[in-house]
């Protein structure tokens, strides 16, 4: 497959690019963060995001979707990334609509699939729970008990966590920690007693929620997939979001880079304007390299994923891996190249350096992906 | 079946049945390079049998015109002959600066004359070609060459020199850039001309490198006659032509090196460092730079499938291979200095028959010259801030 977008693809971009730059430029984001909004995200903005018929992208027709694939979601993510907008698209419309089409039966795929399709539904992943992506350090107990389960455990930077209507957690039935063996996938209702969820503030003014479970008892339907074979299901929803949050950090990279190359066009000094300066030009140049690299990248891993999730792993490695390493430079040039500026809250640039370092720990960071692949390759 | 589906199926099987088996490892020396010629000689019968086999399909330039010698193929079927090529290791059964430089500017600037003498012979491999472009003081300022041709008659008069000639001392012709008028600016005085390397005047002298090896020249000329017909494009628009021909070649350079085929680095690696008990490569240094290496490396493979496709779509922009060319020259680079610290002391011999005759580390200092030829990685740096980032004063 030609690895540029299809004609019909190039027009999804430019329908999402424009919803989204009109509606959530990054002011929409600053005022969410000021206002200490207590969604963290504009439901309305969501509804006409779903009316669009972007909250079903992933969701099959049956089921009120469009039935698109990663590079779809890829493209809007991307444009996300441009704006900075918080949206539940990818939590719920990606990660969550992901393990529910792969994992799910079919009662839980008629019952959930629709209601987020519509924008009614938000979910969340609740994988993480020590300072870095482990999945298979996962510790989080499931222990059988009566017709059902009992959680015990807890979560961290579980993404959207605060306002989602079901959680999908990774929890370990069998097995220990460092094994795939053995972990399950649990569809929660957070409402649950024994649940106890903690908004946490992030740097990058997004959603994440801290969940504690004491003795969570959920039943033997809620299981996602099969019990203790949750270990593949978990890493080819997870490589999805990985993709998808590559394709933000691809974004968030080319506009960050944007508005750089603009200033040193504007900003003068010594009687010059500063994108003379030969040593601003060849680091200019070198980012934008990278940013190319990175795109090709995250696209060859995109149409992967379509193409056969199984086989996508390396290719997802080397793009989040990519993507991350090209974000952290293209974000702190950003900063240093407008001097003064950059370090100020009023101007943008630093919004982006902080949705940089989130995106680059979320699903894992590049030290993470390169290791992935060094394992993959057997040395 | 689509007809691509129907020709990636008889191109697999067509490759299957005709490739030897020994062209299906990757080349490790200079015999191994098939490079054509007056002078040629096949370094062993398969490479024989593979070229002669691939030449009379057409598929030593697949996607050239059928006249001209070539395959005819378009960008889809040359894509799927690249990757069934790849799939099985298969050589190229013929590598040659007349494919990848001078036949895409003959194609483009060339008369119908030129391109009926010169093409099907790159494509035969009869005529081998060298590049006359550098100068002692004409490196990365190209344009202030100093070769004179000076008119007379119905032929041109060339006098001076050039550097850094790759293989100018096993080249059948050349093409040159000459000053035709030294009145205009330093661009528009140029010309872009072919002559014979065994024409009266013309002498080579090989220069010693790093590695040890002398893949580069000195040539020179000496009132060499050749004839004004002989001139490709118009007579000082030469500098349209040379540009054209230094993104193919730049294109060309950022392809330089393994990448993709045989072992990943770090099982390269492992064979000199070893491995702890979990497998990993015993120098945890070593294989983080390693990995880093490796995301870069598929990062651009990845990049350089995308800048085919681009250019297919008509979306590329023709500076992106100086982007590429910097990028895939670095890299490289990167790949040689991994590889001689994984080596450490065994990487150091330079004569001995355990060293191959030193290869590695004379691979090494090749690889040091990727980043100088065919413009330096600051001219690269340069162009892509000038014409794509539309810098001022670039």
């Amino acid at each position: 497959m030609a690895l540029v977008l299809t004609e019909e693809q190039s027009m999804l971009r430019d329908s999402a690019r424009g919803l989204i730059s009109d509606k959530a430029p990054v002011s929409h984001l600053r005022h969410l963060r000021d206002s200490k909004d207590a969604t963290g995200f504009s439901r309305d903005l969501w509804k006409e995001f779903s009316e669009m018929g972007f909250s079903g992208l992933l969701v099959p027709e049956q089921f009120g979707g469009s039935g698109l694939g990663a590079v779809e979601a890829g493209i809007v993510l991307e444009e996300i990334g441009r704006t900075l907008m918080p949206s539940p698209f990818l939590a719920t419309s990606v990660v969550a609509a992901s393990a529910l089409l792969r994992g799910g039966s079919e009662a839980q795929k008629s019952e959930h699939l629709p209601k987020i399709a519509a924008g009614s539904l938000l979910a969340a992943l609740a994988v993480d729970e020590g300072a870095k992506h482990r999945p298979l350090n996962t510790k989080m107990q499931a222990v059988r008990s009566g017709n059902g389960f009992k959680l015990n455990g807890e979560k961290a930077f579980v993404v959207d966590g605060h306002t989602a209507d079901l959680l999908i957690v990774a929890a370990r039935t069998a097995g220990s920690a460092g094994e795939a063996r053995g972990l399950t996938l649990f569809l929660v209702n957070p409402k649950t007693k024994g649940l106890a969820t903690e908004r946490t503030i992030m740097v990058d003014a997004h959603n994440a929620a801290r969940i504690v479970f004491d003795n969570v008892e959920v039943d033997a339907d809620s299981v996602l997939g099969e019990v203790d074979q949750g270990g593949a299901l978990l890493e080819g929803v997870l490589n999805i979001g990985r993709g998808a949050v590559a394709s933000e950090m691809v974004g968030l990279s080319e506009e960050v880079f944007g508005r750089t190359v603009t200033y040193l066009k504007e900003r003068k000094q010594f009687g010059k304007l500063i994108g003379e300066f030969q040593a601003l030009q060849h680091r200019a140049a070198q980012l934008y390299v990278d940013i190319e690299i990175s795109r090709a990248a995250v696209l060859k891993a995109l149409q992967a994923l379509d193409a056969d999730i199984g086989k996508a792993a390396s290719a997802v490695a080397v793009a989040k891996a990519k993507a991350g390493t090209t974000a952290t430079r293209a974000v702190q040039e950003g900063v240093q190249m407008h001097g003064g500026m950059g370090m100020t809250d009023q101007f943008d640039i630093g919004f982006f350096m902080k949705r940089a370092r989130v995106c680059e720990e979320l699903f894992g960071d590049s030290n993470f992906h390169a290791d992935q692949l060094a394992r993959s390759r057997s040395y | 079946m689509s007809d691509l589906e129907q020709f990636r199926k008889e191109t697999r099987a067509w490759l299957e049945a005709n490739c030897p088996p020994e062209m299906r490892k990757p080349a490790t020396s200079d015999g191994d390079v098939f490079w054509g010629g007056r002078n040629a000689k096949f370094s062993s019968e398969p490479q024989r049998v593979w070229f002669e086999r691939m030449r009379d399909k057409g598929w030593t330039v697949p996607d050239w015109p059928k006249e001209y010698g070539g395959g005819g193929l378009d960008g889809a079927e040359h894509k799927v002959l690249r990757e069934e090529m790849a799939r099985i290791g298969a050589r190229p059964p013929l590598s040659s600066f007349g494919i990848w430089m001078l036949g895409p500017a003959l194609l483009k600037f060339g008369n119908e004359a030129q391109k009926k003498e010169h093409l099907p012979k790159i494509a035969a491999g009869l005529i081998r070609w060298c590049q006359g472009y550098s100068e002692p003081n004409a490196g990365s300022d190209l344009a202030s060459l100093q070769t004179r041709a000076e008119s007379d008659g119905d032929d041109y008069v060339i006098n001076g020199q050039k550097i850094w000639t790759s293989y100018a001392n096993y080249a059948d012709w050349i093409f040159c850039l000459v000053r035709t008028d030294p009145a205009a600016k330093k661009h528009d005085g140029i010309s872009f001309i072919l002559f014979d390397m065994a024409s009266k005047g013309v002498s080579t002298k090989p220069i010693l490198l790093i590695s040890g090896y002398s893949p580069f020249c000195e040539t020179f000329f000496d009132n060499v006659r050749v004839p004004k017909s002989h001139v490709v494009g118009q007579v000082n628009r030469g500098w349209d032509v040379a540009k054209y021909l230094l993104q193919h070649e730049r294109a060309m350079i950022s392809g330089m090196g393994e990448r993709g085929v045989g072992r990943p680095l770090g099982q390269v690696a492992a064979d000199w460092v070893g491995t702890d008990e979990q497998g990993r490569l015993d120098d945890a240094m070593l294989r983080s730079q390693i990995t880093a290496f490796e995301v870069d490396e598929a990062a651009l493979a990845a990049a350089a499938e995308r800048a085919v496709d681009l250019a297919k779509a008509g979306q590329s922009h023709p500076a992106f291979s100086s982007a590429m060319k910097y990028y895939g020259t670095e890299l490289n680079k990167r790949r040689y200095e991994i590889l001689m610290s994984a080596g450490g002391i065994d990487a150091l011999e330079w004569e001995s028959e355990r060293s191959r005759g030193g290869a590695r580390p004379r691979a090494w200092l090749r690889t040091k010259a990727n980043s100088i030829e065919g413009g330096t990685s600051e001219v690269m740096l340069g162009i892509v801030a000038k014409r794509i980032l539309d810098l001022p004063g670039a």
